[in-house]
């Protein structure tokens, strides 16, 4: 208990630390996640294709070459950004692949009959996407949605290990301050459960206020 | 003919007509011209920057530094192997614990399926690492099994469940026990379905092992990490990238159409009928929602 009272604000630096990698890393995800949602549905060959190498290239690298490719790489090319930067992009395309195929079978969950009573309502493209198509896959793609965010937070955890402030690297300072190792890792593990756990809420909250049983 | 520019039938628009044609095209020529400038600016930067130099390359070619790779590949393999056979055992041991009559058993070990699927793994690595001060190959594998483990036993569990209940039923009606029921009856069905399921978990578990690298287990990325901080190779960084990642996304893409293709020859497998195939990628499951 003294581990965590005597040392709160380093706790409170590396959960916080934790909490904005994953709200950057999400919004990074979710847009990218979209972008290349729409590219894989796309009716144009090229796009496509990428979206599809994007999704089998980032789904099969493992995190830890990304985050050594990203945050070590990068700069060769005299990009030079802070490492919190370079973490969040690299949690954030990482994680895209897993969104844009959520979205992706969302999307083709909504019956063909639906999009097709729409155009014969006489509605364009943009209303039949706006109206018809994406309200409803919006509402069954919530449950795995919320499963890729809490697999982002945990994998946040990478980021400490590339000396990103972020709640695993408190270890080390307490480490070195001579506070039990064990109950430096139990409040550190209290920590993610929080994280998760809250993300878990909220998603079962959207999912009770605006999910449908199919 | 139409059918080619059309992925497939959704509900986003109708098969198109010849001008609809005529405008994807157009699209496909300037998205393509695009995607070809973003590749040509990648090239011209990794030339600009002097990625292509011998210096940087020729390292490759020596015997010494080949050596080096190859048992880094080997240990990253044999750190899978590890983690693929006592992941699978320790997710069959809690899937039974999970689907035991005696609650104080199930208790326990939602217990700790529901923990260990919460907890980062590499938290958990790094804790048997620092804290029980482990050596790193055990450590990596541990952390491997127990977040792998509870994954597949939830993933044994719901297969085992998804079996039609009329094949239990049976069974019991022929005087099986619990136990015979689910080793002769249900589990053979359940794996058949589960298996790409598995296949996809166990990539996963490979795609783990490179957290290795972050406590110098010396695997395949901690060898490519040595190259490349080498002055006398002129930090062959990128060079390093570029060889090491195509062999670890190719052997984990090989897994992963491993699993669609056992998925592809299961659907058309007659002895698989009475499970209901779950698509081969759970991703991690909502703790609290069953």
């Amino acid at each position: 208990m003294d581990v965590l009272t005597e040392n709160f604000s380093l706790y409170a630096q590396g959960f916080l630390g934790t909490v904005e990698l994953t709200v950057y890393s999400s919004i990074l995800a979710l847009l990218l996640g979209f972008v290349m949602a729409s590219f894989r549905v796309a009716p144009v060959g090229s796009l496509r294709v990428l979206g599809t190498v994007w999704v089998t290239v980032l789904r099969n690298t493992p995190l830890t070459l990304l985050f050594f490719a990203v945050l070590l790489g990068l700069p060769r090319f005299g990009l030079v950004l802070p490492f919190k930067v370079f973490a969040v992009l690299a949690l954030g395309c990482y994680t895209s692949a897993f969104i844009c195929e959520v979205l992706r079978s969302g999307i083709n969950t909504v019956p063909t009959g639906q999009g097709e009573a729409a155009r014969s309502l006489g509605m364009t493209f943009g209303q039949t996407l706006n109206t018809v198509v994406l309200p409803q896959a919006f509402r069954s793609v919530i449950p795995p949605v919320g499963s890729t965010l809490i697999a982002l937070a945990k994998n946040s955890a990478i980021a400490g290990a590339f000396s990103v402030t972020e709640l695993l690297g408190t270890y080390k300072n307490l480490n070195e301050l001579g506070y039990s190792i064990i109950w430096t890792f139990v409040w550190i593990a209290v920590g993610y459960l929080i994280i998760t756990l809250s993300i878990s809420a909220l998603f079962n909250l959207m999912e009770k206020r605006w999910g449908v049983a199919r | 003919m139409t059918t080619r520019t059309a992925p497939s039938a959704t509900a986003l628009y109708d098969i198109p007509g010849p001008a609809t044609r005529r405008r994807h095209l157009l699209y496909g020529v300037v998205s393509t011209a695009l995607i070809l400038a973003l590749i040509g600016w990648v090239v011209y930067l990794l030339f600009d920057t002097e990625q292509f130099t011998s210096a940087k390359w020729t390292p490759f070619t020596y015997k010494g530094i080949q050596k080096l790779l190859l048992r880094g590949l080997g240990n990253t393999l044999k750190a899978f192997a590890y983690a693929a056979v006592l992941s699978l055992l320790l997710g069959a041991v809690l899937a039974v614990g999970r689907l035991s009559d005696h609650r104080p058993v199930r208790w326990i070990a939602t217990v700790l399926v529901e923990f260990f699927r919460a907890m980062p793994v590499l938290v958990m690595i790094f804790f048997i690492f620092v804290a029980l001060k482990v050596q790193p190959l055990p450590a990596l594998v541990t952390g491997l099994t127990l977040y792998n483990g509870s994954v597949l036993a939830e993933v044994f569990r719901t297969g085992i469940n998804s079996v039609e209940r009329g094949q239990s039923e049976a069974a019991y009606a022929l005087g099986l026990r619990k136990t015979q029921v689910t080793t002769f009856v249900l589990a053979p069905q359940a794996v058949r379905a589960m298996l790409p399921t598995i296949i996809s978990q166990l990539v996963v578990a490979l795609k783990d092992t490179s957290l290795g690298y972050l406590i110098t287990y010396e695997e395949f990325l901690h060898a490519g990490k040595l190259i490349a901080s080498n002055l006398d190779y002129d930090l062959p960084f990128i060079p390093v990238v570029m060889v090491i990642s195509p062999i670890y996304i190719g052997m984990c893409m090989l897994l992963s159409w491993f699993a669609t293709w056992v998925a592809k020859q299961e659907r058309r497998n007659p002895k698989v009928k009475a499970v209901e195939i779950a698509p081969a990628e759970p991703g991690t499951l909502l703790p609290g929602v069953q």
